[in-house]
């Protein structure tokens, strides 16, 4: 649609760039304050200029926890996104199970974050849990408090199980705005089923799958409650991802300096690959259009 | 003729396993989603003793105790009160800014339009970690922690740009024709957009409701850090519970299960409109 | 605003990039802007350049920081090259 050009449209924005401004621009400000001081609590500070940035840069931690949140964050796309796209191929196109589907499959994103946690701390347990009693009962060695293995394992499948009907729902909207004509044009040149997916399917569900992406890399980068109430970061720090370990230094420690400084440079991360992601997007949508 | 008729029998050949192979998928990949979900209520509906020492797959001792505990004890039921007041709040505030803003996105080209819609974003994907706490220092200072506003203040950050997002996809889908029709009648904006305007896009404020309450609904760490008593939410009173010498499996459980149910409704209402609310994949 | 910690030194940089925003808003409009493509093939305008370089000036000073040690200034010179790179090509 072509829009017209009108300043005066900054009116009806205004109420949402004032609520914004408030709960982000101010926040932030706050974050960069004190990421170049030093405090010792009553709200006192002292001026201690990039100290934060460099001990940041240099620490072992942080650079850890990034290492361990861009492998977490890629095993999650690798395995969610392809799952996501093989349910929507495989569900109902309509009618009473299409409804019945997508009801139960919206329900895992309805559950409160740490009511995940919870559902698979209890599921995984060796003495209560329907997963861990299993494992043990045929002898494979699990669990998820000791062993860094399961850990990780046991917080990857609780993602998947979290967040692929996103990716199937999104996907599925994507496959259902492929009109038929497209199908009986396939079949009469007798095209398989992998041409048709490849040919047709993908390439309509391009947009709506990157926004999945997008979505699915953005909520796993900064991904906190879930591991947080299973593994507890632990064993160790095997599982402590970004944003566990900034609330730890935060909220825990109470190292505001430190704390600001990793939260500038996080934020920095997210803005850039945001910028990316939408950047593709929108020439996307142009190369369409 | 009969090469078609040939053809055909032959794809329904192919067909009536295909539909079986789909059927099977589905059915695991619901199994999968389901089993630990009600392994959840069947632990809300057995006594301490039964989880554990026995493990069984179902309650043999089914009682509802567990549920008694929650719905009669004001410390936790009120915590669900205390998420649903939020939520709600959150919900109707950002509809309330949202609605104006996606209109002026959805209609007109104004100064700085596409960089504003890209900061907005960013608020979406913004880490609730980088936000905790100077949101903590934030309403602390200002005399609102431990409120409901706070926790739905907090939950603007998220929901809004959400919301617009959302709402911007559905008013594209309204023709532009019929603001200008409404004009040319001698409406004013205001009776325009809420006369006719909004009942044309009902069903996209329904889809954006719901997501303002899935997503005020499920988060924790800002609702967590930003009360401690009087606004606490049911989430957090969980994880209090948990702390506590010898866990209490039973009404963990069930305060599980009911955080669930409110979704689980949410969910039931608006399923005609999910899949449309998704097939714009504003989310 | 006392929770709020301000030094002289954010506040001047808050400072500098509103004073920033407002130039390019009144530049913007005694200067409609014209997308262009440039050398990474995206469509951009004024302000998108701006962004990218701002974007990357905060990357190239962390990344001096890290690699180097503390000696701005000569990070903030790399940056107004970038800069005048970014205006010029991107």
């Amino acid at each position: 649609m072509d829009k017209t050009v009108n300043q005066k449209a900054w009116f009806l924005v205004l109420p949402v760039l004032l609520l914004v401004a408030f709960s982000a621009v101010v926040p932030l400000m706050t974050v960069v304050n004190y990421s170049v001081q030093d405090t010792f609590g009553n709200n006192e500070f002292f001026w201690a200029g990039l100290e934060w940035f460099e001990e940041m840069l240099a620490s072992e931690r942080m650079w850890d926890a990034l290492g361990r949140q861009l492998l977490f964050s890629a095993i999650i796309l690798a395995i969610e996104v392809p799952l996501g796209v093989f349910v929507a191929l495989n569900m109902p196109k309509s009618g009473f199970w299409a409804s019945f589907c997508l009801v139960l499959m919206s329900l895992p994103l309805l559950i409160p974050w740490n009511v995940v946690g919870t559902i698979w701390q209890i599921f995984g347990r060796v003495d209560i849990g329907l997963l861990g009693y299993v494992l043990d009962a045929l002898g494979i060695p699990y669990n998820y408090t000791q062993d860094s293995l399961a850990a990780w394992i046991t917080i990857i499948v609780m993602d998947v199980w979290h967040w692929t009907s996103l990716v199937a729902l999104l996907a599925y909207a994507g496959l259902k705005s492929i009109p038929d004509a497209y199908y009986q044009a396939a079949k009469i040149d007798q095209a398989s089923r992998w041409k048709v997916f490849r040919f047709i399917e993908l390439p309509k569900m391009m947009g709506v799958l990157m926004i999945a992406i997008l979505l699915r890399f953005m909520d796993s980068f900064m991904i906190y409650t879930e591991p947080f109430v299973v593994t507890g970061g632990g064993p160790g720090n095997s599982t402590t991802l970004l944003s566990i370990d900034l609330v730890k230094m935060a909220l825990g420690q109470f190292d505001l300096g430190p704390a600001a400084a990793f939260s500038i440079m996080y934020f920095l991360v997210i803005l850039l690959i945001c910028w990316v992601f939408y950047t593709v997007m929108t020439n996307l949508d142009k190369r369409e259009g | 003729m009969a090469d078609t008729t040939a053809n055909k029998s032959a794809s329904r050949g192919i067909a009536l396993p295909r539909v079986n192979s789909r059927a099977v998928v589905m059915t695991l990949y619901l199994l999968f989603l389901l089993l630990p979900i009600y392994w959840l209520l069947n632990m809300s509906l057995k006594t301490n003793t039964e989880i554990l020492n026995d493990f069984t797959l179902w309650p043999r001792d089914l009682t509802f105790a567990n549920y008694a505990t929650i719905l009669t004890d004001p410390a936790w039921y009120m915590g669900y009160v205390n998420s649903l007041i939020y939520v709600v709040m959150n919900t109707v505030i950002s509809l309330t800014v949202a609605l104006p803003a996606a209109y002026a996105f959805s209609r007109y080209h104004f100064m700085g339009d596409k960089h504003l819609f890209f900061w907005l974003l960013t608020n979406r994907m913004a880490p609730a970690a980088v936000f905790a706490l100077p949101f903590f220092q934030l309403y602390s200072s200002i005399g609102l922690f431990d409120t409901h506003i706070a926790v739905a203040l907090a939950h603007c950050l998220f929901n809004v740009p959400l919301a617009v997002w959302i709402l911007e996809g559905f008013m594209r889908g309204v023709p532009k024709e019929i603001d200008e029709t409404a004009y040319i009648d001698g409406y004013s904006f205001g009776r325009f957009f809420v006369k006719i305007f909004m009942p044309l896009i009902a069903s996209g404020i329904g889809v954006a409701a719901f997501f303002c309450f899935m997503f005020s609904w499920v988060e924790l760490l800002l609702s967590r850090t930003l009360t401690t008593v009087d606004a606490k939410p049911i989430a957090a009173i969980m994880t209090r519970t948990q702390g506590a010498a010898g866990i209490d499996w039973g009404v963990l459980a069930a305060a599980g299960v009911l955080t669930i149910v409110p979704g689980a409704l949410v969910i039931y209402f608006v399923r005609n409109y999910i899949a449309k609310g998704f097939a714009l994949g504003r989310v | 605003m006392d929770w709020m910690a301000w030094t002289w030194p954010t506040a001047a940089f808050f400072g500098i990039i509103a004073c920033t925003l407002i130039v390019f808003t009144i530049l913007a409009i005694k200067f409609p802007e014209t997308p262009r493509i440039g050398i990474l093939r995206i469509e951009t305008t004024r302000g998108d350049r701006l962004f990218i370089t701002l974007l990357g000036s905060a990357f190239i000073n962390l990344a001096w920081l890290g690699l180097v040690g503390a000696n701005q200034p000569y990070a903030l010179i790399l940056c107004l090259i970038y800069a005048a790179a970014v205006f010029r090509w991107v």
